[in-house]
Parts: structure tokens; sequence; C-alpha cells
């Protein structure tokens, strides 16, 4: 990942802020030499899965990707992480489903989906078209429907599964895989046992400790972490003295939650070897940027494709003029550059 | 359908139509491709407020590249959109939803259009667009009857401007173009308007369900926007009388495009779309054959 050179990077980049407007013209200087398209790398690579750029969708936000590809050329993105798909179809919860809170949202959608027989055939061949990378999203009430849905995904074009063991809207106990080291451990070790495909395991930030789920993860063969699911939490009507959501509970998403997300991926880039994709409340490039500062390799817009539907290729570009303004020629030498 | 877009309006005017309720007029190139029963999302500018305000349109002018958007002031998004004044900009993405399928109305039929409360404005663009005799009615919660001159003048013509429509009758305003009318003619704009109020202030007392049987009406078709309860109850006159109803749903949302599966509801089949009994609001409606949907 080049983290030795990060350091030197970091210091040029201080130096560069000491003496001020000259090292900034001077690097201005360098990119008008370099012309408007100068060759940024933003090219990552994952569990030997190679991404062009490090954006992706965050799963639940984005479909298969059909509705955003009105807005926004899915041939851009690094990959579209689908919306999380069962064996079987889920019809989700009651509603209200949705409620927006100060800088964010809550959702208690319940995993809706139509199954893996219809995902596999529509969503599927659909995400197949473009030059964007596939992460199936894989939920389940227990291991075997979860590893039922991993099979069926054996032999498909999807490049990655990312296993959610977090969400925290669904009764059966989905959650509990991810808020217990052992369980998690038992579920992935499983599930690797299983999965053509290397596999991601997405993390609840609703436990004591993240690091400590994270290493579980890796210990029983995770090929990479995303993190953060959505933060338990609830809103409450007091004109009418009710849950605004049916489900009561929802998970919290958006800005709202980004230094928690921020945090966690630093704590774990530092507890273990796997990469990371991070998200949560990333609107613009400079969030992505503290995230791969933080240590992911790729990040992942989520809850903001809800407001800006062009959030995603908008964060793709602002990478790259990020890379370009200060002089830096390959994305890896900021990914986990502050310690 | 017009590609879906997300673009920055320009405020033409706003007025307060009544206590809460705002009409606002915006010139944005969405109009051109927008249809009745559609909606919008309006991004507040506050960015605590992140998620875009769903607003039905309640007029739309493709050529002048207007759209009419009458809403109530329920929270914070609303509040502030309230304040947006001539000249100002606001964001907007759209145009989102079906609209009333007018097709089915066809020439020939009576169609009867329901709107109770927040639910009449995109009911007027319904009645501009049918081809068909049309009456209305219209439920608010008291006398503060907004949009009732503007739909006099769409069901009835420029009548409504000369006075040659506007008869009160004990429901309301009947206007002119009723069968048997003195040519004989049933004119694209044959119809009338009912009005019933919750205070019995204006037209009849209740709601537009007792407008309908206090005046006799016997459509063929109906449309209907507003309150849940208001829309189970057209769900059963419409089945009680064996005819069609449309009725326009709500929900909290979050896309707006039917990605996050935010705003459904349940349908009484399995939906082709999510192959569970439910249907996006946004996406696959907001209008549903009544009998599609278990509301």
């Amino acid at each position: 990942m080049g983290i030795g050179g990060n350091g030197e990077r970091m210091t040029g980049m201080k130096a560069g802020m000491e003496t001020g407007r000259n090292r900034a013209g001077e690097i201005c200087q360098k990119a008008a030499e370099a012309g408007e398209n100068a060759a940024v790398k933003t090219a990552v690579t994952i569990a030997g899965v190679e991404f062009q750029n490090p954006v992706m969708t965050a799963s639940g936000t984005f479909g298969s990707g059909m509705e955003y590809g009105e807005f926004v050329d899915l041939n851009r993105l690094g990959a579209v992480v689908t919306k999380g798909v069962a064996n079987v179809p889920w019809p989700g919860n009651a509603t209200p489903r949705v409620a927006e809170v100060y800088g964010g949202m809550l959702n208690a959608i319940g995993l809706q989906n139509p199954g893996i027989d219809v995902f596999i055939e529509r969503d599927l061949a659909f995400l197949q078209q473009f030059q964007t990378r596939i992460i199936v999203n894989v939920c389940g009430k227990t291991v075997e429907d979860y590893l039922e849905a991993v099979e069926r995904l054996a032999d498909t074009k999807a490049d990655m599964l990312e296993i959610n063991v977090s969400c925290p809207n669904v009764k059966e106990g989905a959650i509990a895989f991810g808020q217990r080291a052992d369980a998690l451990f038992d579920i992935t070790s499983r599930i690797k046992r299983k999965a053509r495909q290397p596999v991601i395991m997405k993390l609840s930030p609703n436990v004591t400790d993240i690091t400590e789920m994270a290493r579980a993860a890796e210990a029983a063969g995770a090929d990479a972490l995303s993190m953060i699911n959505t933060l338990t939490g609830v809103k409450i009507d007091i004109e009418r003295r009710k849950f605004v959501l049916a489900n009561r509970t929802g998970g919290l998403s958006g800005p709202a939650i980004r230094p928690i997300a921020v945090r966690m991926v630093w704590q774990c880039a530092n507890a273990v070897k796997i990469p990371i994709i991070g998200m949560g409340g990333i609107a613009a490039a400079e969030d992505a940027i503290e995230f791969l500062m933080a240590g992911a390799t790729a990040v992942a817009v989520g809850a903001m494709n809800f407001v800006n539907p062009y959030a995603t290729v908008e964060v793709i570009d602002g990478i790259e003029d990020y890379l370009r303004r200060h002089g830096i020629r390959d994305i890896h030498e900021i990914i986990g550059c502050v310690k | 359908m017009a590609q879906k877009k997300k673009v920055t309006a320009r405020v033409i005017s706003q007025t307060c139509l009544a206590p809460g309720i705002y009409d606002l007029r915006l010139e944005t190139e969405l109009a051109a491709g927008a249809r009745c029963g559609q909606f919008v999302a309006v991004y507040p500018k506050d960015k605590s407020t992140l998620l875009p305000r769903p607003i039905s349109i309640c007029e739309a002018d493709p050529r002048a590249g207007v759209l009419r958007l009458v809403y109530r002031v329920a929270g914070k998004g609303t509040a502030e959109f309230s304040g947006l004044a001539a000249g100002d900009g606001v964001e907007l993405l759209g145009v989102l939803g079906n609209g009333f399928p007018v097709e089915k109305a066809r020439p020939g039929m009576r169609a009867a259009l329901l709107g109770g409360g927040i639910g009449v404005p995109p009911i007027l663009e319904l009645a501009k667009s049918l081809r068909c005799e049309r009456d209305v009615v219209a439920g608010y919660r008291d006398g503060r009857c907004f949009l009732k001159e503007d739909f006099e003048r769409a069901v009835c013509g420029t009548g409504a401007q000369d006075g040659a429509c506007g008869v009160p009758t004990a429901a309301g305003t009947a206007c002119g173009g009723v069968p048997g009318s003195e040519d004989g003619v049933l004119t694209s704009s044959a119809g009338a308007v009912y009005v019933a109020t919750e205070d019995g202030s204006v037209g009849t007392k209740g709601n537009v369900m007792d407008a309908i049987r206090e005046n006799g009406l016997e459509p063929d078709i109906l449309f209907a926007c507003g309150p849940l309860p208001m829309l189970r109850a057209v769900k059963r006159f419409a089945q009680e009388k064996g005819i069609p109803a449309y009725l326009s749903l709500e929900e909290r949302m979050a896309c707006g495009v039917g990605a996050c599966l935010g705003c459904v509801c349940k349908t009484v089949g399995v939906d082709a779309h999510s192959h569970v009994h439910n249907a996006r609001i946004c996406t696959d409606g907001p209008v549903f054959e009544a009998g599609e949907v278990d509301i």
C-alpha cells in the first residue's frame, strides 16, 4: 500500500503549507505543465480485484444501479455494491421506514429484497453491461441462508461478496453475527470455505470495540472489511408520542456519523492488515479523502446518493482534482498517511 | 418519460393561500416533461435537513417552463420553502413518479376527481388534463377552500372569470356544461366543482365521500389524492360501484427514485419489481389502481 512513502509525503505537504503560496504556486505550475488531464493513478486493488478508482456505492443506497443509472454513468464507478440479497425474497419492515434527523437519516427498510434467483437473473445481468466491479451484498437470518446465497453466486460474474452481518433492522438475529466476535469468526470462516469470490465482512459500529470484530474477521480469513454499517438510533414524534419508524429503531447514516466512521476506520486500519472499505456520510471528495488518509483503501458513498444523485462521480472527480492539486501521482500516497 | 434531473429552479412568485398553505411558482426546465400526478423533490438549503421534500405538481405549463407547487408547511424543510421569494433559486429533483393515467378516462365517461386537504393541489392539473366530463370534489378542514376558483376556471373553462360559472348550490359550486346543457353539446370542459368542509362552513359538511353522496354523483371512474382514511373510503366506494379508482399515495421518502425502498406500500399481488407484496410509491406510483394496493 506504499505506507512507507506516505510519511514523507505528509512531511512534504506540511512543509508546503509552511512555505505558503510559493509551494502552492509550484504545485499549480507543475499541474499546469502536466496539463489538465495529468495522469493521476486512482486504481486500487483489494484481494486481487482491481478497481479503476476507489469509489463505490454503499449497499442499500443504490439498488443495483438501475435507478441511479439515469443520473450517473455507471461505467465510471469503482464498484457498485448492491442492495443486500438473501436466499429467498424478504418483504422488509412496515412503513414508515425512513426518518430524517439532524444531518442524517434513520432507516429501517428491513432488507427487503427479491431473493437471489431474481437478483442473479435481473440485477446481476444488468450490472454486467457496465465497466464497473460488482460487489454483491449478501444477507441472511441463519448461517445456512448466507451459505445458500453465497453458493448461488459462485458461478456468476460477481467480483466480490460483501457479507452483511450488521444490519440493525432485522429482528431475526443477523446482527448477532456482527456483534459477537466468536459468532463473527464462525460465520466468516464458514462463508470463506464456500465462497468462490473474495469476501468482505461489513462491520457493525454498534459494538464496544470494533477492532475486536475486525481482528476476528481477519483471523477467520476475511479478505477485506467494510465499515461502518449504520448506528442504531431512535426518533420520537413528540406530537403523537410515538416512534417515527414502524420498526421503532433504525440505522443512522449521513454526515452526522462521519467522524465516528473515520475514527473506526482509523482504529481498524491500525489493528488489521486486510484492506478496509470506508463509508459513513461521505458527501464530497474531501470526506472520502479523510477515510483514505485514515487507512481505507476504498470508500463508499451511501445515504448522500439520496441527497445528491451525482455524488459518486463528483467524489471521483474531486479525488482526482485533489491529487492533481497536490502533485500526487498515485492515490496510494495518501492511503493511511495519517497514523 | 423525460429523464430525471437535479436542477436549480428560479422562483417566479410565492403567495400564501391559507394558513400554512403556500403557492409557489417556479421557472424550470422540468416543466417540459411534467404530467399531472407527478411530483418533484425540493431541497432545503439548510444542510441539517438533507433529504429533498416530495411535493406534487399542482400545475405545469411546459411551454412557459413553469411549475406550480401548492404545499402545506409540515416541518423544517417546508417552513424554509415558505420563505422563498421571487428571484430565489431552489434545487429540485424531478420529474418523479408516474402521473394519473388520464387515458383511462375515455370520452363519454364521467370522472370524479377527489382531493382532500393537501391532496387537493395535484387534482388541478388532472382536471385540466382529462378529456371527458369530470366533477371535482375538494375536501377541506374549513372554509379556506384554496384553489377553488382555479378548479372552477379549469372545469368550467372561461366561465368562471366572467361570472357565467360558479352557481352556488347546497354542495358548493356547480358549474356549467352538465349533461343536457342548453346547447346539448358536452364540451371537454363539462363538469362541476363541489366542496366539502369538515366544519360545514362551505358546501357539504363532512368529507369528499359525503359530498359525492349528497350530490348524487354517479361517476364511471375515480381519481383521488388525500389522506389515507379518505383513500380507503374511495376504494370501498369504487368496489361497491364496480368502477375503477386511481389513488395517489404518499409515504415518507428518502431517495425519490426507487433505490432506497423507503416509501413502499402493500400490494395485493406480488409486485413485478420487488417480487414481494410491496411497491415503491415514488417509482411504481404514486398513483395506483385501488385494487392493486392493500391500504
